[in-house]
């Protein structure tokens, strides 16, 4: 009903510009035959062919997918049962420094999360001889304690806006607490600890500096090996790579915005 | 009936005790050791440090980490810039994201649905990958300059890549969903009337934002400004892949600290460093939040 | 009431509001005289507070002209208007204190700082709420936040106060109680009020004039009484109270009466001939529950109309009796008696057979 003012429509138009005219120029430049990424060689899709025959990057990749399944269902359960402590348990002991420490990898630098975790592994390593390389687990032990904030924060906020008398009313009807959680609540937080798992999934798969940390000699996550090829400047085939994630990325949560809006509209 | 009121304690335990020892383990015990390290001496040995006990068990500790950090002028002016750079990125990301937010805040529900998701949907890529998008378009023959070049502008490709306005444009870029988010989501819910009742009390369309919306915008600014300067001053990748190779920035002296001159106590103690100059605005962004929380309610 | 004042102090001629293809408002005109509370009445979406809003300057009419005490404000902003206005959300400003919510309109009209403080003072004093300046809104109660409202919009003595359905996010008590004391703010200062309202109750106690909204256009202005004793369509006869309608057509016209024939009624319903209507126009008969009269015995008077039923449903409400009747027809009216006597006993019952009549004068005939 309200006119936008032109200087807001024109911010929004340079906004919008700004964040994906980068994103477009891979894109672009991702079908360039010429191996100098600067200069244009014609049209040509030899480098998503490269992509695929390139060992190191298929390797990498599913290092990367396995740690990020893995820390993400962890995650999940860890950050759900966190949120259930937080909102339905009451004052405990220790509420006060548990959700400070839930919070807290939110906003901490990664450089220090990374840093602190791997003095960490070497320390107990000194210790008790675990873990005796650092790789696979370490990564996903380090991905899991940064991700489960993320999904308490999504799952607390689903849990406090949730009607708690469905809770009670369950209870009335005979159900026992611990029933509870798995007949009624568990249900109805579904929806968030899936977006939970996705995020955390997906940081998990975007994270570098963490995984420089804590990750060995030989184990090189998808983040690792492109930083490293990247450090020497622009290289087609990682164009290639860049255009394939936005792909991925924009179907999906194009679909996921098409079904949801679908849905609403049948409501 | 005992056993099963038993059983539903136990699971209660399980639910408590799991996540909460994880972060005491993989959250809490670390930051501990960083501050054991940061108070040690770097020796020739595997690991490079030396133990909080010596041989004879007693306690030994030094300062000295510290202590150089305050004397050598590098560090300082590497924290200085850090700070200016985060500070300049968050007010770049303010003067952008507040009409942008403003502008998402007030169009339809089906485009708003729509620009809300461009805004998300960059979350979701790489930010190494985004970051690396840059270094395509600010190149000596990149984009940019190759655009500069066929306007005629310029003879020769200018300098962008590698310098600190890169890295000021990579931090922007890269920061500024989560300035738009927050404050989208204080706009959003903003009483629109109450534009209206100050413009119908004689508030130009300028004044009724000043003393209207941007007040009540206040604790979407804050945390918005906050959850940009944060991560700006410990980035890493932007400074590496953007910023020329004397772009000390915190995050970057860190690693190089550690990874380059092995020298873990020192490394540690510009962590702690870190983490104490970020205290004062993760304080404030707690405190925002809480006050947010509460008038939510 | 002063005898100069102006009865067309308001002039709204010929304005129509779209958004896109919708219509909000549709060719209004309408005259509002000085010193009137007139109520603008109608369901969600009919468009009167679109009308409001054009009034006080947040919308622009797509055609049309509005003008106020003589000076056509039209393309003046709403800021510049002498019109202020009490939003239904009340819309006060939560991080100003009530004083400081109050003295806003002052403030952006730079009026000096004594100044300021004395009109505080005395609009704080009109509204009562002298315990309370200091106060932050969220610490208010939902009556005080209204007074804040209408302290705020009233400081700047506009010459008309737009009020949003003032009362609706009041309790009952409350609103009984708030709808007389704007009545008496309203007589002290001489300002035109216009109230827009969904709530036909609090327009008939309210207002000096009603106008009836829907679907953008203006049924009917009038006063209160004239609006329910005189319904000029269907539509406004539903809206305001409840009514009892019958389709027919007429049969008979006489010097004064014509005769309808109705169906539903089972013969002939007489009225008086007020549209110059012809035989075998179709006209619908509309009379007001409590003009009906009920009783066991045929009613004497054979002036009356008179119709056999039997009682469906009854409900006693204290001053009152409803009942359900069935017509032989089938059709079931309302009818409403006033419980003059105290008795414990009913004097009608369920299945009772029964009668009920009216004047002639109680038929409302409306034409199409």
């Amino acid at each position: 009903m309200r006119k936008q003012s032109r200087f807001i429509l024109s911010v929004l138009a340079f906004g919008y510009a700004f964040l994906y005219i980068p994103l477009l120029s891979v894109i672009v430049y991702s079908f360039n035959d010429s191996r100098l990424a600067t200069v244009w060689g014609g049209f040509s899709t030899r480098w998503y062919g490269e992509l695929f025959r390139n060992e190191q990057i298929l390797d990498a990749t599913f290092l990367s997918f396995r740690i990020a399944a893995t820390s993400a269902t962890l995650a999940t359960v860890f950050g759900t049962m966190a949120a259930l402590m937080l909102v339905r348990f009451g004052r405990f002991r220790g509420r006060t420094l548990f959700s400070g420490m839930i919070t807290a990898p939110l906003i901490i630098p990664e450089v220090i999360t990374g840093l602190s975790l791997l003095l960490f592994f070497v320390t107990i390593q000194q210790w008790f001889g675990w873990p005796s390389q650092r790789g696979f687990s370490t990564i996903t032990i380090a991905h899991t304690t940064f991700s489960m904030a993320y999904v308490a924060v999504i799952v607390r906020s689903r849990l406090s806006a949730m009607d708690q008398s469905l809770e009670e009313v369950a209870m009335d009807l005979g159900c026992r607490p611990a029933r509870v959680i798995f007949d009624i609540t568990l249900p109805l937080i579904a929806p968030a600890m899936v977006a939970g798992w996705l995020l955390a999934f997906t940081l998990s798969l975007d994270d570098l500096v963490i995984a420089s940390f804590v990750s060995g000699p030989g184990a090189n996550t998808l983040p690792m090996y492109i930083f490293s090829k990247v450090k020497l400047g622009v290289t087609p085939d990682v164009n290639a790579l860049a255009s394939l994630f936005i792909l991925v990325v924009t179907v999906t949560l194009f679909a996921a915005w098409f079904l949801t809006n679908q849905r609403e509209k049948k409501s | 009936m005992a056993s099963l009121i038993q059983k539903d304690r136990l699971w209660w335990h399980i639910t408590v005790l799991v996540p909460y020892l994880w972060l005491l383990l993989f959250f809490l015990l670390p930051f501990g050791i960083i501050l054991k390290i940061s108070l040690a001496e770097p020796i020739l040995a595997q690991p490079p440090f030396s133990p909080t006990f010596d041989d004879t068990g007693t306690l030994s500790i030094t300062a000295d980490n510290f202590a150089f950090l305050f004397s050598d002028k590098l560090y300082a002016l590497t924290y200085l810039k850090s700070v200016i750079m985060a500070a300049a990125a968050t007010i770049c990301c303010l003067l952008l994201g507040f009409p942008i937010a403003y502008g998402i805040a007030r169009s339809q529900p089906r485009t708003r649905s729509l620009l809300l998701l461009l805004i998300v949907l960059p979350f979701w890529i790489s930010f190494l990958l985004r970051v690396y998008a840059w270094m395509g378009l600010l190149g000596n023959y990149g984009v940019i300059n190759n655009f500069l070049m066929w306007l005629g502008i310029t003879e020769q490709p200018m300098q962008i890549l590698y310098t600190d306005f890169a890295i000021f444009l990579g931090l922007t870029y890269s920061y500024l969903p989560f300035m738009i988010l927050p404050l989208y989501a204080t706009l959003e819910r903003m009483d629109l009337d109450l534009v209206d009742a100050a413009m119908d009390l004689g508030a130009s369309r300028t004044t009724a934002f000043w003393d209207i919306t941007w007040p009540l915008a206040r604790a979407g600014v804050i945390a918005g400004c906050m959850l940009v300067f944060i991560p700006a001053m410990g980035e890493y990748v932007i400074p590496f892949l953007l910023g020329g190779p004397d772009a000390l920035l915190i995050g970057r002296v860190l690693f190089d600290e550690f990874y380059v001159n092995r020298d873990w106590p020192l490394a540690s103690a510009v962590a702690i460093m870190l983490l104490l100059l970020l205290v004062v605005p993760i304080v404030i962004l707690q405190k925002n939040q809480a006050r947010d929380a509460e008038q939510a309610t | 009431m002063n005898s100069t004042r102006n009865p067309c102090f308001i002039r709204i001629r010929g304005v129509s509001k779209l958004f896109g293809d919708f219509v909000a408002v549709d060719n209004v005109d309408l005259d509002i005289a000085q010193g009137e509370l007139f109520s603008i009445l109608g369901g969600s979406g009919c468009g009167k507070t679109t009308l409001l809003r054009i009034l006080a300057g947040f919308e622009k009419p797509t055609t049309g002209r509005v003008e106020i005490d003589g000076v056509d404000v039209t393309d003046i902003p709403a800021y510049d208007r002498p019109v202020n206005m009490m939003f239904q959300s009340y819309a006060i400003f939560p991080h100003m204190s009530v004083e400081k919510n109050i003295a806003y309109g002052l403030r952006k009209d730079k009026v000096a700082r004594a100044e300021i403080a004395k009109w505080v003072d005395e609009v704080i004093e009109l509204v009562q709420l002298g315990d309370f300046r200091k106060r932050n809104p969220e610490q208010l109660s939902g009556g005080q936040r209204q007074r804040v409202a209408l302290a705020r919009a009233l400081i700047k003595r506009p010459k008309v106060l737009l009020l949003d359905e003032p009362l609706a996010a009041l309790d009952k008590k409350l609103r009984e109680h708030t709808q007389f004391e704007l009545m008496n703010i309203q007589h002290e200062l001489g300002i035109t009020f216009v109230v827009v309202t969904h709530d036909q109750e609090e327009a008939m106690t309210l207002s000096t004039r009603i106008a009836v909204m829907d679907k953008g256009r203006l049924l009917q202005v009038g006063e209160p009484k004239e609006i329910y004793e005189y319904p000029e369509t269907r539509f406004v006869a539903d809206f305001i109270g409840t009514i009892n309608t019958f389709d027919g057509q007429v049969s008979a016209v006489d010097e004064q009466h014509i005769h309808v024939d109705c169906e539903t009624a089972g013969g002939d319903l007489l009225a008086f001939n007020e549209h110059e209507l012809k035989p075998g126009d179709k006209v619908c008969i509309a009379v007001r529950p409590e003009k009906i009269f009920i009783s066991r015995e045929p009613p004497e008077n054979n002036e009356d109309i008179r119709v056999k039923g039997t009682v469906d449903d009854l409900g006693y409400l204290g001053n009152l009796s409803l009942y359900r009747v069935r017509l032989e027809s089938g059709k079931v009216i309302l009818v409403s008696q006033q419980n003059r006597q105290r008795s414990a006993k009913r004097s009608i019952e369920w299945e009772e057979q029964i009668w009920v009549s009216w004047r002639p004068r109680s038929s409302i005939v409306l034409v199409n």
